[in-house]
């Protein structure tokens, strides 16, 4: 155990505890502006700067370990004076058009320069205008916000190892960028969002369809439909102040219905269809023993990933679309007949805890419906800022349910937001398909938590499933490595089901959540999905009468002509230099 | 990058020259440290590092393109640009600037119409700024290819670069 002072007052902490950490034990808190509690430190910032006394030079608290007998002071003179100018220099070459940034309020340098009392600009303002790179379908950078703290380079290639994003040139010329500044639309970006997520700033924010969606909403002329992914559910309470993990899908449905969507619908209605499709798709192919393991689909980043660093496990992975896009196309056939309306004339909206959903509704090939399937897509940020433009308050929601026919969800289909879902939810129908018998003990906690990769074992009648769940993409890659050197060498892998999500945690993690998160946070809301499941009296997809009913009226049975037209679909081969389609040799 | 389509005879050159480069990046084939000796060699190779040559490396090393273009753009000895037959490297370590480096090299951008870190358009010269070359003594200086010239009066600059072809 280490001894110390911190401000004269004793603390004792384990070795390797830093003065940051130690502090915190105080109940103290150091400024800091590059550190994020779910990131390795690089003290590139130096705002956490504390004295040592017996050292000349100040510390970075985030970064040292706290030693015995040391006296830290957080609060001299000195030390305020230096946090000011280290704010007040990034000030300079900071745009500070604060008023209409899109982190106005939500920023953790205009917090600090708050909380650190800066009240004039010391130093002229640079006044260089950098172009903001606009080449993605789903993410926009503006280099003139950035502070280079580097959070985003250190997720993008430690922990999603997609490397999209770099620092580049040296001193007061330095960016972070693209590879040759080509953009993040030509380059490997998977559009994860991840990004967007830990910039303390508006550097990274998803390129927004709000505008969009309001414009439909006007039309009289539009039948302006609505779903909301299961890990909203769980997230969008923290934009209203609720404690986090509060689950809103009652509030949810009734806030949209303000707004005036013409038919609110859920997206768990073809998180449960999609079992249908993918849980069929998974024991034919266990069955014929053919094309193992069966790979998840429903993750748009994960599967951009995939065409683009895995190329050869395309067939491994499902074709079932995922529940986004399963929607898209229902809303412009089976609800626009049922309610006789032209499908030109549906706008069918998505609010989604991504950012990579948007770049997936855009992908060329989803037009089953004839038209664009999916129309806009919003971030579970976007739909916060509508509400509050609009004026509605989703704390005083009364609950209510989502509209038929596309609205009702089991307990399988809500716990799809959190990682490890898609299986569980996956394995209690694949039992009943196998087995024309329900699974006795429904919960398959294995698979269930934050631990990187997860593996688990179900026996099925007899048949041992070897199951496996990932989610992060640097995660997803140990996995896939592990499984392509098993198809290399032996011919076949260990595992018959895998379960990949791009972001760390799920969708309750994904590139679209409430800003101000970690990963405390998000396990929290996963959590709240698995309390709803518990809650719910259907808890496996293939009960859900709606589901039933789809498939008696209109698609069939799973895995129908019908299905594979509307429901299924195709992957590609993506360069790595600029993510681009490669065509077939 | 326009510049490189510029000469066709350079294309010509270049071209041959893959196979050599094939021949460094299997010496260090799967080693990420290597990354800036081979870089260096490439360099040589080329004169320059163009983005098919960044693309050979980052695939053969087994790192990322993002972060050869980070090591690159980074190291002003690396260059994405096309060298001139005669590289021209103007001192301004400390004793070069204060007696009159900078001075110098406006005086080359004047003559030669380019800027620093650029190329004449006939690929005569380069311009580089160097940070000292341990000729403090004879500041300030330059350096032509590797003839190192001392005491450099302004007057005297069109005829050091005149005997260069």
């Amino acid at each position: 155990m280490i001894k110390a002072t911190i401000n004269k007052i004793e603390v004792e902490v384990t070795e390797g505890t830093t003065i940051l950490e130690a502090a915190k034990k105080l109940h103290l808190n150091i400024p800091t502006l590059c550190q994020h509690p779910d990131l390795t430190p690089e003290g590139s910032c130096g705002i956490c700067a504390v004295e040592v006394e017996g050292f000349p030079a100040l510390k970075r608290a985030c970064m040292t370990p706290l030693e015995q007998g040391w006296k830290v002071n957080t609060n001299t003179a000195r030390v305020r004076n230096a946090r000011k100018e280290i704010v007040e220099l990034i000030l300079s070459d900071h745009d500070t058009d604060c008023l209409t940034c899109i982190k106005n309020g939500k920023c953790e340098l205009q917090n600090l320069a708050a909380a650190l009392g800066i009240r004039t600009f010391e130093y002229p303002q640079a006044g260089k205008k950098k172009e903001i790179d606009t080449s993605s379908l789903a993410i926009i950078r503006d280099p003139n916000k950035c502070i280079l703290c580097g959070r985003c380079i250190q997720v993008c290639s430690k922990i999603q190892t997609v490397n999209a994003l770099t620092l580049s040139q040296r001193g007061y010329d330095t960016v972070i960028t693209t590879v040759f500044g080509e953009g993040m639309g030509n380059s490997a970006c998977v559009n994860c969002g991840q990004c967007t997520v830990y910039c303390p700033v508006g550097a990274l924010y998803e390129k927004s369809q709000v505008e969009e969606v309001w414009e439909a909403l006007n039309n009289p002329d539009q039948h302006v439909v609505v779903q909301e992914a299961p890990a909203i559910r769980a997230m969008l309470g923290e934009e209203f102040g609720m404690e986090p993990g509060s689950l809103v899908a009652g509030k949810m449905h009734a806030a949209l219905r303000r707004l005036k969507f013409d038919a609110v619908f859920d997206t768990n209605f073809t998180a449960d269809l999609t079992i249908l499709e993918e849980g069929t798709e998974v024991v034919e192919r266990i069955k014929a023993g053919k094309n193992l393991p069966v790979i998840t689909s429903c993750s748009p980043g994960w599967i951009k990933f995939m065409e683009t660093f895995y190329p050869d496990l395309r067939d491994y992975v499902s074709t079932a679309k995922s529940p986004q896009q399963m929607f898209g196309p229902l809303s412009k056939t089976y609800y626009a007949e049922l309610k006789g309306i032209s499908p030109e004339k549906v706008v069918s909206v998505s609010i989604m805890p991504c950012t990579a959903k948007k770049f997936e509704a855009q992908r060329p090939e989803m037009k089953a419906s004839g038209y664009q399937d999916v129309d806009y897509v919003l971030t579970t940020r976007e739909l916060a800022r509508m509400l509050k433009e609009a004026g509605i308050d989703l704390k005083e929601m009364p609950d209510e349910p989502a509209d038929d026919p596309l609205g009702e969800y089991t307990g399988a289909a809500t716990i799809f937001g959190a990682t490890g879902g898609v299986m569980e939810a996956a394995l209690r129908s694949a039992y009943f398909l196998v087995t024309g018998r329900e699974l006795e003990n429904i919960d398959i906690l294995p698979v269930r938590g934050m631990a990187g990769i997860k593996e688990a074992e179900v026996d099925v009648d007899g048949l041992k499933l070897k199951v496996a769940v990932a989610h992060g993409l640097g995660n997803a890659r140990k996995l896939l490595d592990k499984v392509s050197d098993q198809l290399t060498k032996e011919g076949k892998s260990e595992y018959h089901f895998i379960e990949i999500m791009a972001c760390p945690g799920g969708c309750v993690g994904g590139g679209g959540q409430p800003w101000g998160s970690d990963m405390a946070r998000r396990a929290r809301r996963g959590e709240t999905l698995y309390e709803e499941d518990k809650s719910l009296p259907l808890r496996r997809s293939h009960e859900n009468p709606s589901v039933k009913a789809i498939y008696e009226k209109y698609l069939g049975h799973p895995y129908s002509d019908k299905s594979h037209h509307l429901l299924h679909t195709h992957y590609y081969k993506r360069s790595t230099l600029d993510g681009k389609v490669l065509l077939e040799e | 990058m326009a510049v490189e389509n510029q000469c066709c005879c350079t294309q010509t050159n270049e071209a041959e020259l893959y196979p050599e480069l094939e021949k460094i990046i299997a010496e260090h084939q799967g080693k990420p440290e290597d990354l800036i000796m081979v870089l260096h060699k490439a360099q040589n190779l080329f004169g320059y590092l163009p983005r098919k040559v960044q693309e050979m490396v980052a695939e053969g090393l087994g790192v990322s393109l993002n972060e050869v273009y980070g090591v690159i753009t980074f190291y002003a000895f690396f260059s994405t640009v096309p060298k001139g037959r005669h590289s021209v490297k103007v001192c301004l370590g400390t004793a070069c600037y204060v007696r009159g480096g900078q001075r110098v090299i406006e005086k080359i951008k004047k003559e030669l119409s380019l800027k620093v870190g650029g190329t004449t358009e006939d690929r005569r010269y380069s311009l580089d700024v160097v940070r000292c070359i341990g000729a403090c003594g004879l500041s300030p200086a330059i350096l032509v290819n590797d003839d190192v010239y001392g005491r450099v009066k302004i007057t005297k600059l069109a005829e050091i670069l005149e005997r260069y072809e």
